[in-house]
């Protein structure tokens, strides 16, 4: 294979048909319909499933009764969308089949807006849906990462029988960039003691996310907790960058720790010892790494398109051992470069505080005009 | 002495498709009947193998455990959409749900509409008993209007609270549609042609003739607060003339069947 000029959403795409996705059923919602219109025909060509379907709350149970089948299946959303999947994405945790979803954030809350954001973190990282259970959550920050991502999540839900959600933004998913997609892979179904296909020759199966008796789903909730402590203690994922000597840790997940990097880049120019952490996976979060770092760093910045949602991930890690500064700019809109280097520079040249709020600090200096926004 | 010589002859038997687990349906309640009916038509059609049934919310939540076939269990209403993913992907097998009307006419109202609307190639077996059973006898989309319930204390005041819905009629005006029609679990008879309609109704999938749909009238002694006997009653007095037992879609091929 070799490089191609690619656009984020057909890349992710046609990255999930070689894959061996064998069926989507999606809803049409910006910035990630090229998804939908891309298996529209891709899919049918391939003699595989391709279903509108009449809302993204019917998309998202055409998902489950496939994944019950043991087929690899996905859908693609964007913000509202997802929040409208929030249900059936519950019970598909609460039956552990593997589905993967692909979302590319949007400006919310409410309808909000079609610009790339990155705050849907807490409603994909943190819940959403009802009940205990955690999904695993990917953030490429460029095109061939939302490729290698889309590939990688079908290869992890169906190792762990889990939901993993490619969190893309509406940059990642419009952006053309070069990059190389992988080789076809053969289409193949779930041969597990699991699927319902008929019970020929064995007892019924029932897939189900009802526990009735309340001692058999406090079993459940353990259950499906411990094999998040596999997933944890297995696939932690992050890039590093300049993190070796640094004495200042920036923390930025997706296309805001791509910027984060250019920032970064131009400071350690200026001679500030600064690095990057971007995570790869933000659920399972690195802990341990952040929790290292902030043993041994003067500062951390978190950038992120949102209003500190991962910031509170930060926090957790760092335990008040250093201070934590945030840089946000939610509602659609994108940092600059410019801007993120000079909240380095400030952690770098004025003297910070373990004590306070962060988001509140940042939030004060963007009111008063301290902090412009452009 | 000569032991005597008893013939033995089986008059009645539980279909294979049932799996023996009693139920928890109240007394009275015609759930269980439905459910045999089912399992005798899927028995007859020797493809229990090959069936993948959706289980709805409600009181038949738990239907699964008494089909003696594959099963998966939706979220509210969201049956047909369950069976659409289940269906496009195993086209060869017979995919059923089994609602009721809460989660048919009222929850999954966006749902069932569409599956008639693509001609889904799937079986739904629709029980309506005007009432939320599960819950505690709540007004549903099919209660009667005056019709007393735990949420219209007073009767179902139309001016309010609406009237109510006619799905197969609604459902049968859909292209997609291949068979929809309203039977009733009553007596003997009018047992006797819903299980004619829902062999028919199978065998439209089987046939690949599109959405089929059995709409069964049935009982809740519990929640209208009457004996089981009164219940059937009832039911012929009040729900036969607001629902009537018709034919609302049968396309031509399936009208010469017979059983």
């Amino acid at each position: 294979m070799t490089k191609e000029l690619l656009e984020g959403n057909f890349a992710m795409a046609e990255a999930a048909v070689r894959a061996g996705c064998e069926a989507y059923f999606g809803y049409p919602i910006t910035p990630q319909t090229e998804i939908l219109e891309w298996m529209s025909h891709r899919m049918p060509e391939l003699k595989r499933t391709f279903l509108q379907a009449e809302s993204e709350v019917a998309a998202i149970n055409m998902v489950y009764g496939a994944a019950c089948t043991g087929t690899r299946v996905m859908s693609s959303s964007s913000s509202p969308g997802v929040s409208l999947m929030m249900e059936g994405l519950s019970y598909i945790a609460g039956t552990e089949v593997p589905v993967v979803l692909i979302d590319v954030v949007r400006g919310g809350p409410g309808l909000g807006n079609i610009a790339p954001a990155q705050s849907d973190y807490n409603q994909l990282n943190h819940g959403g849906g009802h009940g205990d259970y955690h999904q695993i959550v990917l953030a490429p920050a460029s095109v061939q990462e939302a490729i290698d991502m889309t590939v990688l999540a079908f290869e992890l839900a169906e190792k762990y029988r889990n939901i993993v959600v490619v969190m893309a933004d509406g940059s990642v998913g419009q952006m053309m960039e070069p990059a190389e997609l992988p080789e076809m892979r053969p289409v193949t179904r779930i041969q597990g003691d699991w699927p319902v296909t008929g019970n020929v020759g064995r007892p019924p199966r029932v897939l189900t996310s009802i526990y009735i008796d309340p001692p058999a789903e406090e079993v459940y909730n353990h259950k499906i907790l411990n094999k998040w402590y596999d997933i944890q203690a297995n696939e932690i994922r992050y890039k590093e960058y300049y993190l070796d000597d640094a004495d200042f840790v920036v923390v930025g997940f997706g296309t805001a720790g791509r910027i984060a990097l250019t920032s970064v880049r131009a400071a350690r120019a200026e001679g500030i010892k600064v690095g990057l952490l971007r995570p790869i996976t933000t659920s399972p979060f690195p802990f341990s790494q952040l929790d290292e770092l902030s043993k041994r760093a003067q500062g951390m910045l978190v950038v992120e398109m949102n209003t500190g949602q991962m910031l509170d991930d930060v926090r957790l890690a760092a335990k008040g051992r250093l201070p934590v500064e945030f840089y946000g700019r939610p509602g659609g809109m994108m940092p600059f470069p410019d801007d993120i280097l000079g909240e380095i520079r400030r952690l770098a040249h004025t003297p910070l505080t373990t004590e306070g709020d962060p988001r509140k600090r940042w939030m004060d200096r963007v009111r008063t005009g301290e902090l412009m926004l452009r | 002495m000569d032991t005597p010589q008893t013939e033995v002859q089986t008059v009645y038997i539980r279909p294979a498709s049932l799996s023996g687990t009693p139920t928890h349906y109240c007394p009275g309640c015609t759930h269980g009947i439905a459910h045999r009916l089912v399992a005798e038509v899927l028995d007859e059609m020797n493809v229990r193998e090959q069936t993948i049934g959706v289980a709805p919310v409600g009181c038949s939540v738990f239907a699964y455990n008494y089909f003696n076939c594959d099963f998966v269990e939706a979220a509210h209403g969201r049956a047909p959409a369950m069976a659409t993913g289940i269906k496009r992907v195993m086209p060869n097998h017979i995919v059923f749900t089994y609602q009721g009307d809460g989660d048919l006419a009222s929850i999954g109202m966006s749902e069932i509409m569409h599956v008639a609307g693509r001609g889904e190639n799937i079986t739904v077996i629709f029980i309506n008993n005007t009432i939320y059973g599960m819950t505690g006898g709540q007004m549903a989309p099919t209660t009667l209007p005056g019709q007393r319930t735990t949420s219209s204390p007073n009767g179902r005041d139309v001016e309010t609270m609406g009237y109510p819905l006619h799905m197969a009629e609604l459902l049968a005006q859909q292209p997609g549609a291949g068979y929809v029609v309203r039977r009733s679990l009553h007596d003997p008879k009018n047992i006797r042609q819903a299980k004619k309609a829902i062999r028919v109704a199978f065998e439209a999938q089987k046939r690949g003739l599109g959405f089929s749909l059995v709409e069964l009238l049935s009982t809740c002694p519990t929640n209208w607060g009457v004996t089981p006997r009164e219940a059937l009653g009832w039911l012929e007095e009040h729900m036969i003339p607001v629902y009537p037992l018709q034919d609302f879609k049968v396309i031509p091929t399936l009208a010469e069947l017979k059983f």
